[in-house]
């Protein structure tokens, strides 16, 4: 790793601070240029590719193939109409996409893209900055973000806007925490929490010796620390609300979540948002579990792989890499409900994450106290811990099934039906349904109120041209049979 | 003002940058907190509150403690006051503070008693500071690469070191009010009781009858009442569709010829009218609604 860190090429800390103002300028700007292209592109790829898994062809229409289909989405959402919901809070409502965006955009500036490259002929990391905290950077803006989301629907004053930003609260915040768990593991690979640093920790597979053979290892994290991986990977789709986890845009329960009230300009913040958010952590998990802006291993064997510009080209392919499975999981899963999800979070993904960590760092001091190398840890601790986690996941399955099992060997003797049966209906209409003595709706069996049978529901105001027929409809509350011809275009 | 002076005077200088940081976001933090003690909404009290938080998390790492400044923003702003957002969104948007003051004075009272104590306070800590050389904790903790290599070490040895005790206790104590709350919150359910979703999918999928959901009422039916049962694909009413206490009823038909389009242009046609459309029970049955005699049970 020493000579890695000596190589000219691999920025370090010292690297950085220290650029020119318009070399910093140009960084900013390029960072912002490519993530909005990566937001045009990821609609567009996202579209195209859910239309793919569903057997449609996608937006083809605008542009070459279709490719500026969300160019011209941005430009009609600019001129829409920009609509100030009377009981809106006026100035939460216009900071909360602002709160969301920024953060958004922030996020990428501690994200390596490439090595020390020379532009205009200053030698420079093709990063914009870096610190020793670098990763909580990121994890400090996504807590940020959460705020534009809280606040967008509380301020939006509207029922439905609420509900989506309370669940977005509890939901990022838990997924916050099993999503920095899982990272832990790699700083205490790495030894550092600079990305630029941990990158470079991801240069060089660690050589191991199995049995006399000898060969280098993985050096990815993802491949090292499998849990973390998995685990980093379900917590930021919980983190940046998407499918399988978007709860709080759920749009069969709650219209549009938080920003059902917004439009225009302000949903357009929003939409960018999500996927800036979207494009960073992918860029975080290609930073951090899958060797940063350095070749895979094919490519690494070209001596030119990882100097001059071509990193860019590993490291975005690694990103739209990320960004389809995103959408490869959004394409796939059904929604889950709001109670498994945080089950799933606070009861599997943060014990799985601590006990993980806790593995990790045993492994860890194991090798270094008592002087193994990579392969034997491997060998000695790795596998057996595997071993006890997969009897214990069969275990846990099989008893998880043990009821369905004694119901179905019931069900197969004709003993009981495994459900219990569905109470009873009512008895039918007439004069036992309703005694004389109970007044108002009373409950049925199976614990749902009940209408009376013999309302009379009241004309509605919106009929009050048509002459009411005496007596009339009463479940549908739907107009008679005297609807006049004119009337006909609401029903 | 004081600290500055007494850091020119001292051993370490604070360059250009950090004081345009400071005489930028002081302002800043002071302004967030006053206005969180002086805003009427809840909602905006927290987001001063935030501002101000937000301003104290880049001194620190303006003052390197980067580290510092991180789990600053990330546990204070991004835990916790989400967890007090959460909380006030409840309350109730219009939920705000009452002008009227119960105690006679009380608030002149508490303005003279506050500003008092801020300037007792500053006071002290001034004088107390007059004489102390600024070091700078970069001095303390070694730059990056150095002996303590820098803030995030330097934080862990002190914490796992010197105040091992205060840092073990302390997450005791977080531990038991979690549980607490826990145990306070929890409801009491014996154990096997009620059968969890999804054992009763397994259970459903066991009994070789039904295995699927039942069919939603108005299946194919030209009602979305949840009288008007769901109808199998010739026509006739699935027993499976109806709903529990509510007696199914038939959806009357349009006749096969009928055509909407045609009534409404004038084209003469010899089906019925659209009023049929929808109505549960309508006359084209002859059952009235809510007599149910023709239930088809």
């Amino acid at each position: 790793m020493i000579d890695v860190l000596a190589a000219p090429d691999q920025p370090t800390l010292e690297d950085f601070g220290s650029d020119v103002w318009w070399i910093v300028l140009i960084k900013i700007v390029g960072i912002f240029g490519v993530l909005v292209l990566m937001t045009l592109f990821a609609i567009v790829f996202e579209r195209k590719v859910v239309a793919r898994m569903q057997q449609r062809i996608g937006p083809n229409r605008v542009g070459p193939r279709g490719y500026l289909q969300s160019l011209a989405d941005g430009l009609k959402l600019a001129f829409k109409e920009d609509i100030m919901p009377t009981l809106a809070d006026r100035p939460v409502y216009f900071l909360a996409p602002v709160i969301a965006t920024i953060p958004a955009f922030l996020a990428f500036s501690v994200i390596p893209l490439g090595p020390t490259v020379s532009i205009f002929g200053e030698r420079t990391p093709l990063q914009l900055t870096d610190a020793p905290i670098g990763v909580l950077i990121v994890l400090a803006c996504s807590a940020m973000g959460v705020y534009g989301i809280v606040l967008a629907g509380w301020a939006s004053g509207s029922t439905y806007p609420m509900l989506g930003s309370l669940r977005s609260a509890a939901q990022m915040v838990s997924y916050e925490i099993a999503m920095g768990l899982s990272i832990v593991a790699v700083f205490l690979y790495a030894g550092s929490m600079s990305t630029s640093e941990i990158v470079a920790a991801q240069a060089d597979g660690t050589s191991l010796s199995f049995f006399g053979l000898d060969f280098t290892g993985p050096s990815w994290y993802a491949l090292l620390l499998p849990v973390s991986f998995v685990i980093y990977v379900i917590a930021v789709v919980g983190e940046t609300n998407r499918a399988p986890f978007d709860l709080p845009e759920a749009e069969s329960e709650l219209v549009g979540g938080f920003h059902t009230e917004y439009s225009s300009l302000k949903f357009a913040l929003f939409f960018l948002a999500e996927y800036v958010n979207m494009v960073t952590v992918s860029a975080l998990c290609a930073t951090l579990f899958l060797g940063g802006w350095r070749a895979p291993w094919p490519i690494s064997m070209w001596d030119g792989a990882n100097t001059g510009w071509w990193p860019l080209l590993w490291f975005f392919g690694k990103v739209v890499a990320a960004l389809f499975v995103f959408i490869w999981l959004r394409g796939t899963l059904p929604r889950l409900r709001y109670d498994q999800f945080m089950r799933f979070g606070w009861k599997v993904l943060v014990p799985t994450a601590l006990l993980w960590i806790l593995v990790v760092a045993t492994m860890r001091t194991v090798s270094r106290e008592a002087d193994l190398d990579g392969g034997q840890v491997a060998l000695f601790v790795g596998v057996p811990i595997a071993l006890i986690v997969l009897g214990g996941l069969l275990l846990a399955s099989r008893a998880n099934n043990r009821s369905t099992r004694i119901a179905a060997a019931k069900a197969a003797a004709g003993s009981i039906r495994p459900t219990e049966p569905e109470p009873e209906v009512l008895p039918a209409a007439g004069p036992r349904r309703r005694p004389a003595d109970r007044r108002g709706p009373e409950r049925a069996e199976g614990g749902y109120p009940i209408p009376p049978m013999d309302l009379t529901v009241p004309p509605s105001p919106r009929l009050r041209r048509a002459t009411v027929v005496a007596g009339g409809v009463v479940s549908s509350g739907r107009r008679g049979s005297s609807t006049t011809p004119e009337e006909d275009g609401d029903v | 003002m004081t600290v500055l002076v007494a850091a020119a005077e001292g051993g370490v200088v604070i360059g250009t940058g950090e004081a345009i940081v400071f005489w930028v976001l002081g302002p800043v933090a002071l302004a967030g907190a006053l206005g969180m003690v002086l805003s009427r909404n809840a909602v905006h009290s927290a987001l001063w509150l935030v501002n101000t938080m937000l301003a104290l998390g880049v001194f620190y790492v303006v003052q390197e403690a980067p580290f510092l400044g991180a789990v600053q923003i990330i546990v204070y702003t991004g835990a916790i006051m989400i967890l007090f957002l959460f909380v006030l969104m409840m309350v109730g948007r219009d939920s705000s503070d009452s002008v009227v003051e119960t105690l006679r004075g009380q608030r002149v009272a508490g303005i003279v008693l506050g500003i008092g104590f801020a300037a007792l306070v500053g006071a002290g800590i001034a004088r107390a500071a007059e004489g102390t050389v600024v070091r700078g904790l970069a001095a303390v903790q070694g730059e990056e690469g150095g002996a303590a290599n820098g803030n995030v070490e330097a934080i862990a040895e002190v914490l796992f070191t010197r105040y091992l005790l205060a840092f073990e206790v302390t997450s005791a104590l977080l531990i038991t009010a979690a549980v607490g709350a826990m145990v306070l919150a929890h409801t009491e359910r014996e154990p096997g009781t009620r059968q969890t979703q999804k054992e009763l999918s397994r259970a459903r999928f066991l009994t070789a009858d039904h295995p699927q959901t039942l069919p939603g009422p108005g299946v194919y039916a030209r009602a979305n009442s949840i009288a008007a049962p769901g109808r199998l694909p010739d026509g006739s009413p699935a027993a499976a569709s109806f709903s529990t206490g509510v007696e199914p009823q038939v959806v009357d038909e349009l006749p096969p010829s009928g055509s909407v389009g045609a009534e409404r242009a004038g084209i003469p046609h010899s089906g019925g009218t659209d009023a049929a459309l929808g109505t549960v029970g309508g006359t084209s049955t002859g059952t009235t609604p809510g007599s149910g005699e023709q239930a088809p049970r």
